[in-house]
């Protein structure tokens, strides 16, 4: 029962083997290079982003003296910089980039369960990151109603980009949904469905089952960003008023009245936790397989990491309201969403723990991922620590809307996730190049991103206790405000600017390193999943030549005693060489 | 039912309780299931959390409101020689749309059974009925407007109510539409036998109709919120 044959699809592919350049890299139905495509894509975007947050903070550090950061465009950075940084580079690069590349390869199929409409999703995604970049063409530019486009504000005169750009930011968010709904749906069923023989779920590499998880938050939580999209959409182009009440906007009334800003509230946040959890769950999951790998041991408590996944996955849609502390709510209410925010950090913790536990006494090569996926659990833990604070209602209120907040989700979904990205990217682009990159130049990369990032965050807790609030142009000559505060504001950056430039280094290695890289080879760090075993490298279209993999163990057979060598692939069958290893997974 | 069964990579599965457990997470396929079916199931899935929220929605806006909300049997009657009707006209469309989930669940018998020309002419049967649907919406939109009924305003009550009610049928209206145009494209291929090429089973019939069963399912939500209240 359990074990139904699929068809190989094998000669079917030598069937659509694509032949000319545009088959192949252009209208691609290959789940590597639609992967390829979205990364550039993301990281493209991502660039924009950073390149927008460097212009904040020149009018942040040095006030007004650059002609070019009005108010008005400072809130148009400000919106453009957060939406794209939190959904079109993370969540695209995570599930678009690493999902397609690593999906198929781990569970040992030849693509996705759906090619055709994997290549259509990423066409729309595109189309919806022209869509949103066009808005800083239009006349009266991008939108400025801060990423988290709260109603009434944001499709009023006044908050600049209510002409078009706010019109563009939605229709670019329902593209982009309907593309992540087209490839999520690929995501989760070629996990559930098209694994290869012998790879059970529980023998998934903990990547799979972070980007599983997260493209399953997607697939629920999206849909309520969808929907207050439309309706906000609507009461901006014909004037309806689900979010809109009675408003004198310019000593003039508006023709809206009834509607209820605070409903929009809970559907963007409905959509807005749980997409903390789609850029922070693949990043644990890869996070753990790089610490396995480059620390040469098993990860320690896979099963539990499997569960604290699920668990965070569960409870991120009961948590939303902690966004809205200072919204106005029925304070058992808040006591609630207080009590979900805080058992949240238990299944957290718990991961925080394993991974601690896995560098234990192992073998640590303190290789170029290695040291971005250590920094991430620095990074992480420390954003994760003042998400307990702000979870408390009393402590939150006084510190909602300061630099405090901009310091905490930078260092849990900004800074951590990115240092995953490099870690990950640095990790797999021998397999997908063929070549590794240079060693020097990414040891330096990281240093002085980790070491700039923290230049920039630390000092901004400080501030937003000095009561600095965040989305402010200028300080001015607040009283409040000692000398010190605008000496830090430079320090940070002088810092911000310097981590920007740090990046090109990264572009420059994983460019030059395409030709001037040293050969590869198929496993360079030794590694025991199964896209390391393929029979070419970078794997060819169809990933496996003639015959799919068989799986025989689980993904973490390190330093396992009395064999050969220090790692066993997951394709290696038991013989009486092999000291048999007990996953847990198969008992009699 | 509790013997282990050794399967081909050499592992003992459990029986009784863990063996169930034991497959959902079993190699290959957590579910017995083809992968259309199961992409169609998570599509439904997440499609309910888009109607869902939309419902929610209007709940909240609707009981949030300050004005009085139209009267549902008054807005929603027809009159026949004089005399007003109170939701006819929905009933009817309800009826028509429950007919359809009728000759889809039928045509999902048929293709199984390999009688193609029979799964055919149900599938349009079922089309027929949802263009009947969209149709008789459309009259009711058409009415509604007619006395005055707009998104942003309406003479009977809270604007609310049209903003609503506009954008939610016309939501699910679109699935119907959708609904049709996806049973014509897939009734045609049964038609002339391309299943029989490809893939030589009648499953898809079986996912178009998940597909169309769900729409109904929705409507008896729409029309109870919409309607009833
Ligand atoms: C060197 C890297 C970065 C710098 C220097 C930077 C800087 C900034 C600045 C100056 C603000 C505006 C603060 C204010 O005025 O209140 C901001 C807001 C924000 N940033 Fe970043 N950021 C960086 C990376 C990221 C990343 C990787 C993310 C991804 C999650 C991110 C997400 C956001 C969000 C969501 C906002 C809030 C936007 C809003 O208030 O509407 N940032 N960032
Ligand atoms: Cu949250």
């Amino acid at each position: 029962m359990a074990y139904v044959a699929i068809a190989d699809r094998d000669h079917e592919l030598e069937h659509h083997d694509p032949t000319t350049f545009i088959t192949k890299y252009i209208w691609s139905q290959d789940h590597k290079v639609i992967a390829i495509q979205y990364s550039i894509t993301a990281l493209f975007v991502g660039f924009v982003a950073l390149v927008l947050s460097g212009m904040m903070r020149l009018q942040l550090g040095f006030p007004d003296s650059f002609s070019f950061i009005t108010p008005v465009s400072y809130y148009q950075f400000i919106t453009m910089h957060g939406m794209i940084m939190v959904i079109f580079l993370l969540t695209a690069l995570f599930l678009g980039g690493f999902g397609n590349y690593l999906i198929p390869l781990m569970i040992g199929s030849r693509d996705m369960v759906f090619p055709y409409m994997n290549m259509v999703s990423f066409w729309v995604y595109l189309v919806s990151v022209i869509v949103l970049l066009s808005s800083f063409f239009v006349p009266g530019g991008p939108t400025g109603a801060g990423w988290t486009l709260y109603p009434p504000q944001a499709i009023l005169p006044g908050t600049p980009g209510t002409d078009w750009g706010i019109i563009l930011m939605l229709v670019s968010l329902a593209l982009f949904i309907v593309a992540f709904t087209m490839g999520g749906l690929n995501y989760v069923t070629t996990i559930l469905q098209a694994r290869t023989r012998g790879m059970t779920m529980m023998r998934l590499p903990l990547s799979l089952w972070g980007i599983f998880m997260a493209t399953i938050l997607g697939l629920l939580a999206f849909p309520a960003l969808f929907v207050s999209a439309v309706m906000m959409t609507l009461d901006k182009a014909i004037g309806t008023s689900f979010f809109m009440p009675a408003v004198i906007s310019m000593g003039e009334q508006l023709d809206h009245a009834g509607g209820s800003p605070i409903l929009f509230q809970h559907l963007f946040w409905f959509f807005g936790h749980p997409e903390v959890y789609i850029v922070a769950l693949p990043g644990f999951g890869l996070v753990s397989d790089l610490l396995s790998t480059h620390a040469r041991k098993s990860i320690f408590g896979y099963r539990m990491m499997v569960w604290a996944i699920l668990a965070i996955g569960g409870l991120s849609f009961v948590v939303w309201a902690h966004h809205m502390y200072v919204s106005g709510m029925n304070p058992y209410f808040g006591f609630f969403f207080a009590t979900t925010t805080l058992i949240i950090a238990v299944p957290t913790a718990i991961k925080v723990y394993n991974w601690v536990l896995t560098l234990w006494q192992g073998d640590i090569h303190l290789t170029v991922p290695m040291l971005f996926a250590i920094g991430f659990i620095f990074t992480f833990t420390h954003g994760g620590l003042t998400g307990i604070f702000l979870g408390n209602v009393v402590v939150d209120l006084p510190l909602s809307d300061t630099y405090f907040v901009v310091a905490h989700f930078h260092m849990v979904m900004g800074v951590s996730p990115i240092m995953v990205v490099f870690g990950a990217i640095y990790h797999w682009y021998p397999k997908i190049t063929g070549r590794m990159f240079n060693e020097t130049l990414g040891k330096w990369h990281f240093w002085l991103t980790f070491f700039g990032t923290y230049a920039i965050y630390l000092p901004m807790h400080y501030l937003g206790f000095l009561g600095v609030p965040r989305r402010y142009f200028s300080m001015g000559d607040t009283e409040f405000m000692p000398e010190s505060a605008f000496v830090l504001n430079q320090s940070i950056t002088i810092s911000a600017l310097f981590v920007g430039v740090v990046q090109l280094l990264f572009l420059y290695n994983i460019i030059v390193s395409l030709k001037k890289g040293k050969e590869a080879g198929p496993n360079p760090w030794k590694a025991t999943t199964l896209e390391w075993q393929t029979p070419d490298t970078p794997p060819k279209h169809g990933n496996w030549g003639h015959e799919l993999p068989v799986v025989y163990r689980w993904a973490y057979d390190y330093s396992v005693p009395g064999y050969h060598d220090d790692f066993i692939p997951q394709n290696v069958p038991p013989n009486p060489d092999i000291p048999a290893h007990d996953d847990g997974t198969h008992h009699s | 039912m509790s013997e282990a069964v050794l399967t081909d990579t050499g592992d003992v599965l459990p029986g009784g309780a863990r063996g169930i457990v034991a497959d959902f997470s079993a190699d290959k396929q957590a579910f017995q299931v083809p992968w259309g079916k199961a992409m169609m199931w998570f599509f439904l899935l997440s499609d309910t959390f888009i109607f869902g929220t939309f419902l929610t929605a209007y709940m909240t806006v609707r009981m949030s409101v300050r004005d009085a909300w139209p009267v549902p049997s008054e807005v929603f009657a027809l009159s026949f020689g004089g005399e007003p009707i109170p939701l006819i006209l929905i009933a009817i469309m309800t009826f028509v749309l429950i007919s359809s989930s009728g000759t889809m669940a039928m045509a999902v018998n048929m293709g199984y059974r390999g009688e193609r020309n029979k799964a055919f002419w149900l599938m349009m049967a079922t089309a027929a009925f949802g263009a009947m649907f969209v149709g008789m919406q459309a009259f009711e939109w058409t009415k509604l407007i007619e006395e005055g009924v707009r998104p942003w305003s309406n003479p009977m009550g809270v604007a609310q109510f049209g903003a609503t009610f506009f954008m939610i049928t016309g939501f699910h209206g679109l699935h119907v539409s959708v609904g049709v145009i996806y049973l014509i494209v897939v009734g045609r291929r049964v038609k002339s036998g391309f299943y029989d090429r490809t893939r030589g089973n009648y499953e898809m019939v079986e996912i178009t109709g998940l597909y169309w069963h769900f729409v109904d399912l929705v409507w008896v939500f729409i029309f109870a919120f919409f309607y009833l209240w």
